[in-house]
């Protein structure tokens, strides 16, 4: 079975590009170059350097000893709350700024959720000094005020988005419709493993260096390359794909998808789209996604904005599909109460996305002698106010 | 012959006026249809509201999210659409986008268009190589016509590849743009309108996007079959009542 994207843009039946005629040229433009471009000695060391020096990269693999001792299995925590700007969210938006400059282009967008890929993007475009405009819903500007600022601080200009429920997907909406009318100057950089094929594999090639360093770091620990299980979160699923993506074709290493059920799977308040959603078309792929009966995209909830997307990556469709993946669905209280122990455990406030990853070990039962690597997709500064008022601190 | 064939055989510009079903109020479809005939419109797209429209503009968004609100589906369109081949001559196509289609499935969708006497569809993100692979066959068994747009950007090898799978008219996006983006238009265009036309394609074109009165319809139908408008109409709807659907189509036409 193969897991990575076919020569069509496919994982199984999900991905392709079901895109309106307009964007045909950007999008073709990509998919003709993005290989090209990511194989140039030049690029490579470029976006190595970036990784180094200004991500602060590799990101640490660390064994997390009283986290392990209280669930009695082995827990290694692969540190993307370390990264620059707080998340795995950076690793992407390097890589693509170093494609769009190499394709010409002087204008970026990109949607944005909690504003954790509108500030890794406005900090690529501050670094390279590239005109930077970040589509975010008007309801999501009001309740991320920190992040809209460390934006604007960074010199991009934010858009709300004000059509259909103002969220997330809204945002891309707005961020695709600029595209439309920009085709020549601007490039879009996506923050998630969706969207139009070539997309979810070129975001999933960036973040890939996340399972990458994976292999090497475990290695000097437990001088095996693979654990037995790597577990992530999934909205979009791009701190997913990267944390699988070495051992997508490792029989032996299991992959755990965490998604978030918000107040229940069943509450009509949830994320899980492995569970709620259908096949259908979002932006741009074919994948799994929330939807009316008659093909109307629904608003998903969770208390974590970086999960409350109603489709998910077309890879992770697929490795739902093919069972290569489990799925599992958090809820908002079982992630605030993993996120919460990791402060009093380890010492490290994690990113209540992260949180959702965490929150597993009180419903699986491993063996003391499994290696269990969990992606700390970013940290929890960004958070406070819900832990805040969540535990009334 | 398919209706949207023999009326692009006629020796006229063609007036094509697009709505979105369901807006202003849920019930107001067969009138808006039956008032845009009467009042001497070429063809109509039928609007098939959905969530996230992609290539449109706040206007035609708009109209979508209150359709959608009023409780618009595509089964309550198919069954207001019913009888309408009793009453309305003129071709009528159905635009919007895939997912719908694909939930409420492909070929039964395509059986329900051909029963109701729907002639040709237009989804914009249904993309050109997935149609002529998967679904062209498809269509074609329930005798319906695929629109497919180009713009600006789409390249003269893909034009004539579009040309070739194509059996009704091109829909000419006038510029790189979503719906009602527009106002009037420059050089650039009216250049890419020559540079099609010249192109002496075997699909007569149709030109939308920025058609929004005399001056943009004469323009546009200069160098093209007919002209498409949308959000202009929509606007329209959405102070004035459909009664006087007739006062835009002068206003139009002239």
């Amino acid at each position: 079975m193969n897991y990575n994207v076919n020569e069509k843009g496919y994982y199984g039946e999900f991905g392709g590009a079901y895109i309106p005629e307009m964007l045909y040229p950007n999008v073709e433009e990509l998919r003709q170059n993005y290989l090209k471009i990511m194989a140039e000695p030049s690029f490579k060391k470029e976006f190595d350097q970036l990784l180094k020096d200004y991500v602060g990269r590799p990101s640490p693999l660390y064994f997390a000893k009283r986290l392990s001792e209280k669930y009695n299995t082995k827990i290694y925590l692969k540190r993307e709350d370390l990264n620059h700007t707080g998340a795995h969210k950076i690793n992407n938006t390097i890589g693509q700024i170093l494609m769009a400059k190499r394709l010409g282009k002087t204008r970026i967008i990109a949607e944005t959720g909690a504003g954790q890929h509108g500030v890794a993007t406005a900090t690529v475009c501050a670094l390279m000094g590239l005109e930077c405009i970040v589509y975010m819903g008007e309801i999501d500007i009001a309740r991320q005020a920190p992040n809209v600022a460390r934006m604007k601080m960074l010199g991009a200009t934010v858009v709300p988005a004000l059509s259909g429920s103002r969220t997330l997907k809204d945002a891309t909406n707005e961020a695709i419709r600029d595209w439309i009318n920009n085709p020549v100057n601007t490039h879009y950089i996506i923050g998630s493993a969706i969207g139009p094929h070539p997309y979810p594999d070129m975001v999933t090639r960036f973040q890939s260096v996340i399972s990458e360093e994976i292999k090497w770091q475990l290695k000097e620990h437990e001088g095996t390359e693979n654990p037995n299980y790597v577990v992530a979160c999934i909205g979009g699923g791009s701190n997913a794909a990267g944390t699988y993506y070495h051992y997508l074709h490792e029989p032996d290493v299991k992959i755990i998808a965490v998604e978030a059920a918000g107040l229940g799977v069943d509450s009509g308040e949830s994320a899980a789209t492995s569970v709620l959603g259908k096949e259908g078309i979002i932006h741009g792929c074919k994948t799994l996604l929330m939807q009316t009966k008659d093909g109307q995209i629904t608003e998903p909830y969770s208390i974590s904005a970086g999960l409350d997307y109603p489709g998910v990556g077309p890879m992770h469709a697929h490795l739902c599909k093919t069972g290569r993946a489990e799925f599992m669905a958090i809820t908002d209280d079982e992630a605030m109460k993993a996120g919460l122990e990791l402060c009093k455990l380890e010492g490290i406030i994690p990113a209540i996305e992260s949180s959702h990853a965490l929150a597993i070990f009180e419903q699986k039962i491993f063996k003391p002698t499994d290696v269990v690597v969990v992606s700390l997709s970013g940290r929890g500064d960004k958070d406070l106010q819900n832990y805040i008022e969540y535990f009334k601190i | 012959m398919n209706r949207i064939n023999k009326k692009l055989q006629e020796d006229k510009k063609l007036l094509s006026i697009y709505f979105t079903a369901g807006y202003p109020s849920l019930t107001d479809t067969v009138t808006i249809i039956q008032n845009l005939e009467k009042s001497g419109v070429d063809m109509i797209e039928i609007g098939l509201p959905f969530s996230d429209p992609l290539a449109d503009g706040p206007t035609i968004q708009a109209s979508s999210t209150q359709a959608l609100k009023n409780g618009m589906t595509t089964e309550v369109l198919f069954n207001q659409l019913k009888d309408i081949r009793k009453t309305v001559s003129i071709p009528l196509i159905i635009m919007g986008y895939f997912n719908p289609m694909l939930q409420y499935g492909v070929e039964a969708f395509c059986k329900k268009c051909q029963e109701i006497g729907i002639d040709g569809l237009i989804i914009p993100d249904l993309p050109v190589d997935v149609y002529n692979e998967t679904y062209k066959a498809t269509f074609e068994k329930y005798g319906l016509i695929n629109i497919f747009l180009i713009t600006p950007q789409t390249s003269v090898e893909r034009i004539r590849f579009i040309d070739s799978i194509s059996n009704g008219f091109i829909y000419m996006v006038s510029s790189a743009s979503v719906t009602g983006s527009q106002s009037g238009f420059g050089d650039e265009q009216t250049s890419y309108f020559k540079r099609i036309a010249d192109m002496n394609l075997k699909n007569p074109q149709v030109i939308g996007f920025g058609i929004s009165d005399n001056t943009t319809f004469t323009q546009a139908t200069q160098y093209a079959k007919g002209a498409i408008i949308g959000s202009a109409f929509i606007k329209h709807l959405s102070t004035k009542p459909v009664s006087s659907i007739n006062d835009f189509v002068n206003f139009i036409v002239k």
